[in-house]
């Protein structure tokens, strides 16, 4: 059984700082929920509160539509995956994963029979015996999730709990745990600050600067469609072109840049009048080398500096006319060894896959 | 010979000239401080007691008269057994054990509340406090102990003065004085380690515990108890030791009619002249202080590195 969780409004304070402020957010039964945000944004502290090692200073918990006010973690149906995992060392895989049955007084035999359960959906059968110290990394992890859902929580709040793993381990996890959350059939409320992470296993995602939630959205309307300069550079990266408004043709906008004129789409969210400073955003993986027959809407002349290759994709980075710096990928099937540093390139973009914004703080400054 | 121990890997790491510092300090350490006189005091223990001219002549030989005395008593009593003694002996084991276990008590809270709970001034107000008094010496903090628990003390005049009794409550002839002094006297020794073992705990574990449903009594018992165990028996046995071998607190604080086993050894030594006697009641304090470890090295499945570290 799933739960809704609702924030209304929740701000929690230490002294006069503001961890987390107005957080409004309502998380569906079922659904797999992430906050993302940078280290220090106040997702933590919103697990906290939502989990109950932390009260919230002002606004309310709900959790299944009860406020959760002073109802401590032991009491609460939600269970918290630590982002070191907190297995207890002493305790054998199946204490551990028994051990909220064991609080509750489960007989031995009830115990047994659940780990043995838990430890077939986390593929670890036979393995109960064994001390913590003696599993993988990937099976630490498994065993924690095993151990928080022992109770049949409502709500499972993990905390980042894939950053110690090497990175294929991380990427298999992700999709195990997703799998996991579909079998249970729960919700799963996920902090991170690794946007691949969120956008890989989400359902919806709330992106956090500095307390506050500046988008809420499924992950590929928050990535293509962002409401914030900080969310356009937070999630995924991204190329910030700055001018000023010039013309505007429903959600089709112009903008003026020391680089030229380039046509960008407005979000209906965020409207722009004629002169507003404004920044236009293009993805590496959005700027194209034209090819014969190409059309289009937006063209760039760039100068390479500079370039790795990451594999599937080749990076190159770039600067325009004004200085600025910009960076564009190409994918390793398209043939680009006559491009080196000082090759001039005219590069193509089209206005559907470019936004703007009004101008404010980016998540890389 | 010289270069072979000068090519070792101590010798490489720590330098010619620290190396041969720690060897020899050791080495004198342990022999000269440690093995030489119990190994003297073992010897003596079984000889019978002659004035030191006599020695190696014909009236030195060895006896198990000493340690025999300790169970039966002198030859010339009537007793079937050394009832005297043995009931010293027994009473200050019996006294030492609840005294270790009332410190444990005792000290847990404390330890916990400033190893996980306390801010970080709070915890370092509430250790310094707990050191300074231990700045003043064993025998004159027994002393104060007394001037507050006799009979005309403080307690007792200020209970008068308020009118709360009317007669002097017997402190120091009941031995509430010496137990009081006995579980002050080595506290430190059970709070910091018993504070190193729980400050050590993650405290991801506690919180691990109470998400999962557990309640504050059985996260202590599941969770942070067996993760201070080492500390609990290392806190335990020091404090049994020294409390089994306390001398100073006895003499100034227990009743006229009670004695303390050391006070006992300490008079067959002093007052009696009889160091072989002394010798052998202090092999059998040992004895039971090495009896103790080793069972709650048992009792708790600890192996003794765990209890140094």
């Amino acid at each position: 059984m799933s739960a809704d969780v609702e924030l209304n409004n929740v701000s929690v304070t230490f002294g006069s700082f503001y961890a987390a402020k107005s957080v409004n957010v309502k998380i569906n039964g079922g659904e797999f929920f992430s906050f993302l945000g940078p280290s220090g944004c106040g997702k933590t502290t919103l697990l906290r509160a939502i989990s109950g090692f932390q009260d919230p200073s002002e606004g309310s918990v709900l959790i299944d539509n009860k406020d959760m006010f002073g109802i401590g973690p032991n009491k609460r149906p939600t269970s918290l995956i630590f982002q070191n995992l907190a297995l207890f060392p002493l305790m054998s895989v199946s204490e551990n994963i028994a051990f909220s049955l064991e609080v509750r007084g489960v007989s031995k035999k009830d115990r047994q029979k659940r780990a043995d359960e838990l430890l077939e959906l986390i593929a670890l059968e036979g393995q109960s015996e064994k001390k913590v110290h003696q599993l993988s990394g990937g099976q630490k992890q498994r065993v924690a999730i095993a151990r928080a859902l022992a109770v049949e929580p409502k709500v499972l709040l993990l905390d980042e709990p894939l950053s110690a793993l090497d990175l294929k381990l991380r990427q298999r996890m992700r999709t195990e745990l997703r799998e996991i959350q579909k079998r249970v059939n729960i919700t799963f409320i996920y902090i991170t600050h690794d946007q691949g992470e969120a956008l890989t296993m989400s359902d919806r995602i709330a992106v956090m600067n500095e307390g506050e939630i500046e988008q809420i959205g499924p992950c590929d309307e928050v990535y293509n469609n962002p409401l914030t300069p900080f969310v356009a550079t937070f999630v995924g990266e991204n190329n910030p072109l700055f001018g000023k408004v010039k013309e505007i043709n429903q959600n089709k906008v112009k903008i003026e840049t020391p680089d030229g004129d380039f046509l960008s789409t407005m979000n209906e969210n965020k409207k722009l009048n004629i002169g507003d400073e404004a920044i236009a955003f293009v993805r590496p993986e959005s700027l194209f080398i034209p090819r014969d027959g190409d059309n289009f809407d937006n063209q760039i002349e760039v100068n390479i500096e500079s370039f790795e290759f990451e594999g599937n994709i080749k990076n190159f980075y770039a600067t325009l006319k004004s200085g600025t710096r910009i960076k564009f990928s190409i994918p390793n099937a398209i043939d680009t060894s006559s491009i080196s540093s000082g090759t001039k390139l005219q590069l193509g973009f089209e206005s559907i896959k470019s936004s703007i914004l009004p101008k404010a703080q980016l998540a890389i400054d | 010979m010289g270069n072979y121990l000068f090519t070792q890997p101590f010798f490489k790491k720590n330098g010619k000239a620290v190396a041969i510092y720690f060897l020899v300090a050791i080495v004198f350490w342990f022999v000269f401080l440690v093995i030489i006189p119990q190994l003297y005091m073992l010897d003596l223990s079984f000889r019978s007691n002659v004035p030191p001219l006599a020695r190696g002549g014909p009236q030195d030989f060895y006896t198990m008269e000493h340690y025999q005395h300790f169970v039966f008593g002198s030859k010339t009593s009537l007793e079937a057994f050394n009832f005297v003694d043995l009931g010293v002996f027994g009473r200050t084991i019996l006294v030492s054990i609840m005294v270790t276990i009332a410190n444990l008590l005792f000290c847990y809270p404390i330890a916990f509340y400033i190893a996980k709970i306390a801010n970080p001034s709070t915890a370092r107000l509430l250790i310094v406090s707990l050191i300074i008094p231990f700045w003043i010496n064993e025998l004159l903090r027994s002393f104060a102990l007394r001037i507050l628990f006799a009979n005309e003390g403080v307690i007792n005049n200020f209970l008068t003065g308020i009118g709360v009794i009317d007669q002097s409550i017997l402190f120091i002839t009941y031995d509430i004085g010496l137990y009081t002094g006995l579980v002050y006297a080595y506290i430190l020794l059970m709070m910091f380690p018993l504070y190193n073992a729980i400050e050590s705990l993650d405290i991801n574990q506690i919180e691990a515990a109470k998400d999962l449903g557990s309640s504050s009594l059985r996260t202590h018992w599941r969770i942070v108890i067996p993760h201070a165990k080492p500390g609990i028996v290392s806190g335990c046995t020091m404090v049994f030791m020294l409390t089994v071998g306390a001398l100073a607190t006895p003499v100034v604080l227990s009743s006229p009619n009670t004695l303390w086993f050391p006070q006992l050894i300490y008079q067959w030594f002093n007052m009696n002249d009889n160091w072989s006697r002394g010798s052998a009641y202090s092999i059998i304090l040992l004895i039971i202080s090495v009896i103790f470890v080793l069972a709650m090295m048992r009792i708790f499945k600890v192996k003794i590195g765990e209890i140094i570290k």
